[in-house]
């Protein structure tokens, strides 16, 4: 099924005229400022509109379609409800800029939200306002340097970050001013920490660390590393990726993190889009509670409020224009009221749960575990360089097999460190039949691999389109449709 | 045990297969001194119809508000087949699209979005989204210090009258790379940046010039002017836009003789719900010179192994799970939804359609300070072009008599004073199409009220 671009639905003077208001006056305004052609915008009816977009929505896996244990991006189920109830009248229509005065209902959520946060991370205090992880990881490493430098300490602009760290932690350390020294990640899949008492020093600024890690195991000298980089005058940033795999059972700030971000929307089940949106809220100890970005919201005498640069003088500042993604933080908010306290325990319970069995049953049916002596968290990593070698058969090509049996492929080749890896993570809103149903088709796959490899190097067959010429992407770029590069 | 589909044979079967006692098992790497047992301070669990009554009951508190405040975010009427589409689950809980195969319907959507922002802003090439406008300005501002190669200074002008927390932002998220950013000042006769306000620059190395259209006084910008000196002096422009005033004004791929060289802005205008705040989507396009230093998601159309046309994500050699701490962007996660509503939206609206609510909103706007100037006390700041704000000067304080608005159940704009004193008792009004000609009449009838209720200061 293929479906032909909006713009080829187009006819000149069609649209949807429902949708268009009546104009009562003339324009005031000089000729000169006037757009002299019309843009490239589709002129098509509306129920043409409706019927490509649907259409063009079917082409997608999706959680609410298809298994889709894309490893590191916690692919839960998103409950209708939190949608639903992001967008009642009153919340989905309310001003950012709307007085105190009619924004308690939304303020009390959200500082109910801060709260909670607080309990699960045993952070001290919270602020909502990053838009996503990345962002978050940006508040973080930001408040870190600014409480160096309001001590003096301004040559400390060093960021540790394991081999195996996601690539927005490197990135994001960039973006702060900071150089970045990598750490190696040990046999077992531990910080190296020989490396570690080696690379700490008057220049560090603080650690990035991700527990679990990235690759799917618990940093179980986590104590020792707060300890070293402590004692050397760092700080410790929790990368909140694979808060799912902990939660309710051992928290960041117990551990001796500074500052943690949490990706709300994955742990919390707000729906991913298509790549967002997200939110990356902060929780911070102490130490860099003044340099929290702003706004914050605070609760005085059963009223609500936000706090400001009037509140926080010593605050990094703002990171969007109002306060965040703000319905992604109502999403959140009610699927935390939904799971509650003896809810939020089991996220991780099943979500372990169910990654052990899928690595247990896929090490008996002879796939090979990247850290076999090790307890898979939330997530775990196969590699396929045996296959690879005897067969020439790739993990992309065992994720595109995936695709064809109605699986959404994990996450291929990350971490980096590990050859021809496939990263797992199932969560626990997967019931044990669509696990089972899983490790069917990888068995099968690997059987096929085996008895018909160029065919199965050739999958996918049953999508919409089969392997895309990546290299041609690049080299003809085509990113935008124009009227005459219709062919 | 809410979303979680395990039966008590399931975990005892699964467990098994692990080799393992209970599930407290698959916990013991973790330091027995670490755990914890009990989350004090969350709740019990409620079920989905209590939420429901306790967010209508939230949501209830605050409702019912007449808006007149823009800002930066503004009411729009959104058509009904947006959201419904949009939440469709396979928009809704899909995620980035690695395999391209199995993401066909956004890639294309993103493709078809990338087309459209490309001939909006009349520039060659769009990425995929960025937070809100506020953090495009700011990656505007770091991409603009990537491409321009012959500048070394890493100075960015700024004027004020782009919206004051966008240049806050700006600072804050690129504020540490060691570029300046430098203030360039308004004149407060007509809320517009004047071409002499730049003879402090003349003749020195800029790196980029900003030019916000419509700026954040409502009033227009003489762009042309604005971006020719830019280039003449070897900066880039990046013009920050509202992409539904681009229905009617010129884009900024013609602005002066060669045209911006970025723009961004907000695109919450289309189609996405006010919402408090976000999620919005910033948007970004540029020349096809400058694409490599574009940060974010950017979609192309290929061929797949048939020769059959298809999407994929391109030119990922930019981006930070590529390229790890030389990425042009630390952005991974976007705001996906909002762009397929804005698709939808453009799609559904087409450029008469859009064009005819931006001449609504700019309709309403002149109609709401034609009628508020009628009360003693109010007149109108500039006399300069504007879109869909303008600027209104009190004879008093602004703050009091916005309260006094508001416990008559209007929200009757943005107070100025504290980014802009020199304007004195001065605020920003916002009437987009959604106002009607009873809605403009009740807050000149509140506004006059509540004058007469407060003492001249």
């Amino acid at each position: 099924m293929t479906e032909p671009l909006i713009f080829e639905h187009s006819r000149a003077g069609r649209y949807a005229r429902a949708q268009a208001p009546n104009v009562r006056a003339e324009l005031d305004l000089p000729p000169s400022l006037l757009r002299k052609s019309a843009p490239n915008l589709p002129e098509v009816s509306e129920l043409q509109a409706v019927r490509h977009y649907t259409r063009l929505s079917q082409l997608n896996f999706s959680i609410d379609t298809h298994f889709y244990p894309l490893g590191s991006c916690t692919m839960k189920y998103n409950p209708r409800a939190c949608n639903k109830l992001a967008m009642l009248p009153g919340l989905v229509d309310r001003h950012p800029l709307a007085p105190a005065s009619h924004s308690q209902g939304f303020l009390q959520c959200m500082f109910e939200l801060q709260e909670m946060l607080k309990s699960v991370t045993g952070m001290k205090a919270v602020s909502l306002t990053p838009m996503a992880g990345a962002q978050g990881e940006l508040a973080g490493v930001l408040m870190i340097r600014a409480y160096h430098h309001a001590r003096g300490d301004h040559h400390r602009n060093e960021i540790l970050v394991p081999d195996a760290a996601h690539g927005t932690n490197p990135a994001t350390a960039t973006m702060c001013g900071m150089s970045v020294v990598e750490l190696p990640t040990d046999a077992d899949g531990d910080v190296d920490i020989a490396a570690l008492e080696k690379a700490v020093g008057p220049n560090t600024a603080g650690i990035m660390l991700t527990n679990p890690s990235t690759v799917g195991v618990f940093e179980r000298k986590i104590e020792r590393i707060a300890k070293i980089v402590h004692a050397a005058g760092g700080l410790l940033y929790y990368d909140g990726a694979n808060l799912n795999a902990i939660l309710g059972k051992v928290r960041p700030g117990d551990m001796g993190f500074d500052v943690i971000h949490m990706n709300l929307h994955k742990i919390f089940a707000r729906g991913r889009g298509g790549r967002g949106p997200g939110s990356g809220a902060v929780g911070v100890g102490e130490r860099l509670k003044p340099f929290m970005p702003i706004p914050v919201v605070a609760q005085e005498e059963g009223k609500y409020r936000w706090l400001d640069e009037r509140d926080l003088p010593q605050s990094i500042g703002r990171l969007s224009a109002f306060m965040g993604n703000a319905g992604v933080l109502l999403r959140a908010y009610v699927y935390m009221r939904m799971l509650g306290h003896d809810g939020m325990k089991r996220v991780a319970e099943f979500a372990t749960l169910n990654a052990n069995y899928l690595a247990a049953r896929l090490k008996a049916a002879g796939f090979q575990l990247a850290y076999p002596g090790r307890r898979a968290s939330h997530e775990f990593i196969i590699t396929l360089k045996r296959l690879a070698r005897d067969r020439g058969v790739t993990a992309m090509d065992v994720a595109k097999a995936l695709l064809d049996y109605g699986y959404h492929a994990p996450t291929t080749y990350f971490p980096l460190l590990v050859p021809e890896c496939l990263l797992i993570e199932p969560t626990e809103t997967e019931s044990k039949e669509a696990l089972d149903g899983f490790i069917d088709a990888m068995c099968d796959i690997m059987e096929r691999a085996v008895r018909d490899t160029e065919q199965l190097k050739g999958a996918p067959y049953t999508l919409p389109v089969r392997r895309l010429d990546d290299v041609r992407a690049a080299r003809k770029l085509d990113v935008a449709w124009r009227p005459d590069s219709a062919a | 045990m809410a979303f979680i589909p395990h039966t008590q044979g399931d975990i005892s079967e699964m467990l098994a297969a692990i080799g393992a006692a209970s599930i407290n098992e698959l916990f013991d790497e973790i330091p027995e001194s670490l755990r914890v047992d009990d989350l004090p301070g969350i709740p019990e669990a409620i079920g989905e119809m209590e939420i429901t009554r306790l967010m209508q009951a939230r949501a209830a508190q605050d409702r019912g508000a007449l808006c007149f405040i823009g800002a930066g975010a503004y009411e729009h009427h959104v058509p009904a087949a947006v959201w419904e589409i949009t939440t469709r689950g396979e928009y809704y809980s899909a995620y980035t699209p690695y395999q391209a195969e199995a993401s066909q319907g956004t890639l294309q959507l993103i493709y078809e979005y990338q087309s459209m922002m490309a001939s909006l802003t009349g520039l060659d090439v769009s990425n995929a989204s960025l937070y809100d406008g506020a953090s495009a300005v700011a990656e505007a501002a770091l991409m603009a210090v990537r491409a321009n190669r012959r500048s070394k200074s890493r100075r960015i002008l700024v004027p004020r009258t782009l919206s004051p927390v966008y240049t806050r932002v700006t600072s804050a998220i690129a504020g540490t790379q060691g570029i300046s950013f430098e203030r360039v000042d308004f004149d407060v006769a007509t809320g517009t940046t004047p071409l002499a306000a730049l003879s402090e620059w003349e003749g020195e190395d800029i790196t980029a010039l900003v030019i916000p259209q419509p700026g954040f006084l409502g009033c227009l910008e003489d762009v042309d002017a604005l971006t020719d000196w830019a280039h003449a002096h070897g900066a880039l422009v990046i013009a920050v836009v509202n992409p539904l005033s681009l229905a009617l004004l010129r884009p900024p791929g013609e602005w002066g003789q060669a045209g911006a060289d970025i723009a961004c802005g907000e695109g919450q205008p289309l189609g996405v719900p006010l919402s408090s705040g976000g999620p919005y989507f910033g948007f970004m396009t540029t020349r096809m010179a400058h694409v490599r230093q574009m940060p974010g998601r950017i979609v192309g159309r290929t061929e797949d192994l048939d020769g059959k046309p298809g999407f994929t994500l391109t030119l990922q050699a930019r981006e930070q799970h590529i390229r790890r701490s030389k990425a042009t962007s630390n952005i991974c996660t976007n705001q996906g939804l909002m762009v397929t509503a804005a698709t939808i939206y453009m799609s559904l609206l087409g450029a008469e359609g859009l064009a005819r609510v931006a001449a609504a909103s700019h309709a309403n706007t002149r109609q709401l300070a034609d009628a508020l100037c009628t009360v003693p006390g109010v007149d109108r700041a500039f006399a300069t072009p504007c879109f869909h704000e303008t600027v209104l000067k009190l004879d008093r304080p602004v703050a009091p008599v916005l309260k006094g608005l508001a416990e008559h159940d209007i929200l009757g704009g943005f107070d100025l004073s504290a980014d802009y004193p020199e304007l004195g008792h001065a605020m920003l009004v916002c009437a987009t199409e959604t106002k009607t000609a009873e809605d403009i009449a009740s807050y000149g009838r509140a506004l006059s009220t509540v004058l007469k209720q407060l003492k001249v200061a």
